[in-house]
């Protein structure tokens, strides 16, 4: 799975390629738009991160250049300017998501496998992670063809940690990214604590082989048993 | 006070003491007059009468004042030896008037053939109460008429006159400077107002541009953090990763992460304000009220639940009104938030939607909120340390926005959030 980061700043571009090679994808870098274009005419990647402020050019003349060369790369656009009129030029020109910064790395490997999911595995979307099924478009889960009734945020939390399985992903991401951006401002994430603990009960029950595990206080982990 | 009024007022107090001295200094130089002239009058009849006396020494016995008004009487010389001419007030019986009337005397005394004469010629007099009736009456009405003419002039003339500073002064009186209004000035020949004008078209082109340029610097600056923010996020999540690590050191790293996190969060909160001031949500579309308070109750469910605290909406109709959707959102998500998070662990929080407003009570173990500045920028309540300070400050302004009204009461243990919708 290659993926390239276009991405001015060199700390930023750091963290994001060690964060997703350590998924195993193939992670390339470009930190002008010249070096974005020319990659972008040699190689074929399957997820392109775009930074919108580049210091020769903007990233949405990039986001053209893909989508004119009919190229079927996923594209997340990455700015800094969480501006309103960005976004939705971004995704009018054919963006499959947009992320604004700052934004936690859990939230980014959940965009980006959700990205791949889409482009790569189209009509094929079941999701298998030890003895459970995940069927991301009819929003169903199963545990040894038994389904496991989760509501939709019991499920919208599930998938986010089962997107960074093995990872650990922060309590504050996890917030954000089922409960929305509004709710970021809330006094304390104590609540994800009793959604986690049904959640695991309900795994439980149906004798999952994954388990959930909090990571110091900080966030959660879902990881085999 | 008025302007014009205020100097009226000025003009009308001086002039009456101006008047009054006037006048009186005008009587007394009026009767110095009178009588000079009297004066001269008797002297010139006594003179002509004591040259005909030498003729005719009839006249020289006449002790009576009759018609002609004098009187002639033998003296003894040793009494009147150093007599000298005398001016006198008096009065006598007026025919006429049937009255005592004030007269004027001259008393002399004269030498004819060796004898001596006192003579005491009489004219009448002017009578001086008459006299201050008639100044007071006439002084009265140029006071009246000069104040008249003041009013007149204020009215017609320099209300003419001051209509450029009045006509500024009823702009100034509505302008608000984030709404980037325009004053229209009236041109003018008065240098002062002239002056005026172009004063306060400087002063408010310099207050405009650092107002837009302090909103451009918290955009600006917001936009400048989110960069330096997501790397030190990201590099501490990378650390996390690290298997090495203690559990102490990442407690003090989890810290670092929450204190991030609420830069981040706060930093936000300042571009979400600056972006609805310089308006960059301008899209408009009939967004249903009742949907969107649905969605954010079962958004916060899980929140409110934890906190053992019940979400009840009561609405009747579809409520539909033309805004924009995710300010709409931000208002009623911000509010029921602020409800969360300070409502009474156990309690009801109850929301009532109708076509003419929302409103949503609270019980909470503080006081009354009324008086404390609820509404401004990072005021906070209570000791909540997570809280940004600017959640009922944004709700405000996105209520300002949309020509709603945001009001806050406090009754019966409840904090009372009401938006009226116009």
């Amino acid at each position: 799975m290659k993926i390239l980061i276009v991405e001015d700043e060199p700390q930023m571009l750091e963290n994001m390629s060690k964060n997703l090679e350590a998924e195993g994808f193939l992670v390339t870098g470009a930190a002008t738009f010249a070096q974005a274009r020319d990659r972008i005419g040699v190689y074929d990647y399957d997820c392109i991160l775009l930074d919108i402020n580049l210091p020769d050019g903007n990233g949405l003349e990039l986001l053209k250049i893909i989508k004119k060369k009919g190229l079927g790369d996923g594209v997340i656009i990455v700015s800094a300017k969480d501006s309103l009129d960005d976004k939705l030029q971004g995704l009018d020109l054919g963006a499959d998501d947009y992320l604004p910064k700052p934004f936690h790395m859990a939230e980014l490997r959940a965009r980006v496998k959700a990205v791949l999911r889409r482009k790569i595995f189209e009509g094929q979307d079941e999701l298998r992670i030890a003895n459970m099924a995940i069927n991301i478009s009819n929003r169903t889960v199963f545990i040894e063809k038994k389904e496991v009734e989760l509501n939709r945020k019991e499920y919208d939390v599930l998938l986010y940690l089962v997107s960074n399985k093995d990872r650990l992903a922060n309590k504050t991401a996890l917030a954000e990214h089922v409960w929305g951006d509004h709710i970021d401002q809330a006094d304390n994430f104590d609540f994800i604590y009793s959604q986690i603990k049904n959640l695991r009960k309900k795994l439980d029950a149906h004798d999952a082989e994954i388990d959930i595990k909090a990571v110091y206080g900080i966030g959660y982990k879902l990881q085999d048993k | 006070m008025k302007l014009l009024n205020y100097t009226s007022t000025y003009f009308s107090i001086i002039l009456l003491v101006l008047i009054s001295i006037w006048a009186v200094v005008f009587y007394y130089a009026m009767f110095v007059e009178i009588y000079d002239s009297i004066d001269d009058g008797l002297e010139h009849r006594k003179m002509l009468l004591i040259a005909r006396a030498s003729k005719d020494l009839s006249l020289l016995d006449k002790p009576q004042f009759d018609e002609y008004l004098f009187t002639i009487n033998r003296v003894d010389y040793n009494n009147h030896r150093i007599f000298k001419d005398t001016y006198k007030d008096s009065v006598m019986y007026m025919v006429n008037e049937e009255d005592y009337e004030p007269v004027r005397l001259l008393e002399s005394v004269f030498k004819n053939d060796e004898e001596y004469y006192k003579i005491v010629v009489m004219t009448s007099m002017v009578e001086e109460d008459d006299q201050i009736n008639n100044l007071l009456k006439y002084t009265i009405l140029l006071y009246a008429s000069l104040i008249a003419s003041i009013l007149l002039l204020n009215n017609l003339f320099l209300r003419r006159i001051w209509q450029p500073f009045y006509k500024i002064l009823d702009q100034l009186k509505d302008y608000q400077l984030e709404k980037k209004d325009t004053i229209h000035y009236k041109t003018t020949k008065i240098e002062e107002f002239a002056l005026l004008n172009e004063s306060i078209e400087k002063l408010l082109n310099r207050a405009q541009k650092s107002y837009s340029n302090q909103k451009q610097f918290i955009e600006n600056a917001s936009h400048e953090l989110q960069t330096p923010l997501a790397i030190a996020i990201n590099k501490l999540e990378l650390l996390f990763e690290d298997e090495s690590l203690s559990e102490r050191q990442a407690e003090q790293l989890q810290q670092t992460l929450e204190n991030l996190e609420r830069l981040t969060r706060l930093n936000r909160s300042l571009l979400l304000i600056s972006k609805i001031e310089n308006n960059q949500f301008p899209s408009r579309e009939n967004v249903n009220f009742q949907d969107i308070l649905e969605q954010i109750i079962s958004d916060f469910s899980e929140m409110a639940a934890h906190k053992n605290l019940r979400l009840i909406l009561d609405t009747q109709q579809k409520i539909i009104k033309n805004t924009n959707i995710d300010l709409t959102y931000i208002l009623f998500s911000n509010l029921i938030k602020n409800a969360i998070s300070h409502g009474q662990p156990g309690s009801v929080i109850s929301m009532r939607l109708t076509n003419k407003n929302f409103i949503i009570n609270n019980y909470s173990q503080t006081d009354s909120l009324q008086n404390k500045p609820i509404f401004e920028r990072f005021h906070k309540i209570g000791d909540h340390v997570n809280s940004t300070g600017l959640g009922l400050s944004i709700a405000q302004s996105i209520a300002e926005k949309f020509g709603f009204n945001l009001e806050y009461r406090f009754l019966d243990g409840q904090h009372i959030f009401t938006v009226n919708f116009k």
